[in-house]
């Protein structure tokens, strides 16, 4: 391993951390401004022009809040749980690849950290221990709403990541690799071989699942305000309770990376122009995250899992099945 | 808007109240799976992603930014009190008649009078104490010479109540006065409009 290939992976993970972490801050900025608009109010309008600054404003609150830690929760887990869940979110990242390779100064840069061979199941697999987050943190706030909110959090989750599977499962098939980038080049040919036209179903139930991974709004049973006050975030303070937020931020952006390449062809053929429909398919994918907040009511846990386990499974494994027998007639046909 | 439906609060024919046809509640798994697939399909949760977005393109904000924009007050509203001036000779309007002291129900209104050097009643101390003050309006109502009328100002934060009601701070200014910048409080106890054309003589022979 030489020196170069180091610096080059050390340099791209401080800048995604540094790119996502900046674009967690904003993405409460457009989640505020928009839900604002779609209700008829302006948003944050004070802190410099139309509000852009409310970020900073929220940063320097968040790192200059007393750090409180309640008498009776278990201290180590309860400090270690909002690390958990921005370190799983960005963990994840390590396998996107969130431009298509280019050159500088004759120097191929990938901007990926590591094409590894198995690296959708790896997203997939990280993401799911951001599930420890809320859930350990929860279950040490001795707090009963956190304790409610842990709770949900593990129901819930064994409910959404079998639909995340098994509607993976089928453009895996017909991928043949787990590498998102793969998966990428196998629809490089243009708008036609996006995966989303031959696989609509899978599309459709991996998307509902990714909002109940993020807990957004039809699932966001998990900090349901109105319910459970914040959930496993309710004795969290300060930039404890910023790492959950960056955490879910991140998550948001990553996921609507990995619905992108996988479903809606990702970057392309790896021009300019791909990697700027890449873009608008991720924030279009980010916006539907909060145009939905705005729109939708939250639906009650057991309507969540009933819905995954008796409505969406049977979905996905029926989509299973009739993706490998019509590879395998393809395939018998080809022949 | 016409309120008579509404304060009818018997669900009938005629009230603006009806009850929301719920229908059937699904009792079999096979029937609730029939109603969340209806309820999917039918295109209900495409309504309201609809909704918004058209509010969104619309744009018809209707946040008021309070302090740079503010919502106009009625007339009769009734904020902290003024004690106004005549406008010919800037002199104080009240009399010291003491009326308004006496009307008033929750008894925070003082005020000291004396007889001056050219035998005419004169104000000497005039405060209201806001803390017991409920805003009723009775001390504008009562004031035979349009002196003590609700102001407009409603922004009462301040280190002191006091700092609203003492009689300097409700007096119109001179200088105010001469600039024409006080304004007669079209609200609680003013004359009505066209007043001058319905006053008739007093009869004096009964």
């Amino acid at each position: 391993m030489d020196l170069a290939f180091i610096i080059e992976t050390v340099v791209k993970i401080v800048v995604i951390l540094l790119v996502f972490s900046a674009l967690a801050g904003f993405g409460t900025y457009f989640e505020r401004k928009i839900l604002a608009f779609m209700q008829r109010r302006l948003g944050p309008m004070h802190v410099g022009p139309y509000g852009l600054l409310q970020v900073a404003a929220d940063g320097i609150k968040l790192f200059t809040k007393e750090d409180i830690i309640p008498q009776n929760v278990v201290k180590p887990i309860f400090k270690l749980a909002p690390v958990i869940t921005a370190a799983t979110a960005f963990m994840a990242a390590a396998a996107i690849p969130f431009w298509p390779e280019f050159t500088v100064l004759g120097y191929t840069v990938h901007p990926i950290v590591s094409d590894i061979n198995v690296g959708i199941l790896y997203v997939m697999a990280v993401m799911a221990i951001g599930l420890y987050g809320p859930l350990l943190g929860g279950m040490a706030s001795a707090n009963k709403f956190s304790l409610i909110s842990a709770a949900r959090s593990a129901a819930v989750f064994i409910s959404y990541e079998v639909i995340t599977g098994l509607a993976l499962l089928a453009p895996l098939m017909m991928v043949g690799s787990l590498s998102l980038i793969d998966i990428n080049n196998y629809q490089s040919a243009g708008i036609t071989h996006w995966i989303a036209w031959s696989q609509p179903v899978a599309f459709i139930l991996f998307w509902i699942a990714a909002f109940a991974e993020t807990g957004r709004t039809p699932f966001h049973l998990v900090a349901n305000d109105h319910e459970i006050i914040d959930g496993f975030g309710t004795e969290y303070s300060g930039m404890r309770w910023g790492l959950f937020f960056i955490g879910e931020y991140a998550n948001m952006f990553f996921i609507s990376f990995v619905m992108a390449l996988i479903f809606l062809g990702g970057y392309g053929d790896g021009s300019i122009a791909g990697a700027l429909q890449l873009l608008l398919k991720v924030a279009f994918f980010f916006f539907f995250f909060l145009w939905t907040r705005a729109a939708w009511p939250d639906v009650r846990p057991d309507q969540l899992m009933w819905l995954c386990w008796k409505v969406l499974m049977p979905i996905a494994v029926l989509n299973v099945i009739v993706t490998g027998v019509v590879i395998l007639i393809q395939t018998q046909g080809g022949m | 808007m016409h309120v008579d439906p509404f304060t009818d609060r018997n669900v009938s024919e005629q009230s603006a109240y009806y009850y929301v046809d719920m229908g059937e509640y699904p009792q079999t798994g096979w029937g609730k799976f029939k109603q969340v697939v209806k309820r999917s399909l039918k295109g209900e949760l495409f309504v309201g992603l609809w909704v918004v977005m058209r509010e969104m393109i619309k744009f018809d904000i209707h946040t008021v930014q309070y302090p740079k924009e503010k919502l106009p007050i009625g007339p009769r509203y009734r904020a902290v009190h003024k004690l106004l001036r005549l406008w010919e000779s800037g002199f104080e309007r009240c009399i010291g008649c003491g009326l308004c002291e006496k009307i008033c129900i929750s008894d925070c209104i003082r005020m000291d009078t004396r007889i001056d050097e050219e035998s005419r009643k004169e104000v000497t101390e005039y405060s209201i104490n806001l803390g017991r003050c409920i805003f009723c309006g009775y001390c504008a109502e009562v004031c035979p010479e349009l002196a003590i009328v609700h102001g407009d100002r409603y922004e009462n934060a301040s280190e002191q109540r006091a700092h609203f009601v003492i009689k300097d701070d409700m007096l119109t200014p001179l200088d105010f006065l001469t600039a024409g910048q006080q304004k007669e409080y079209p609200g609680f106890g003013a004359i009505t409009p066209h007043e001058d054309e319905r006053v008739t003589k007093t009869p004096l022979a009964y």
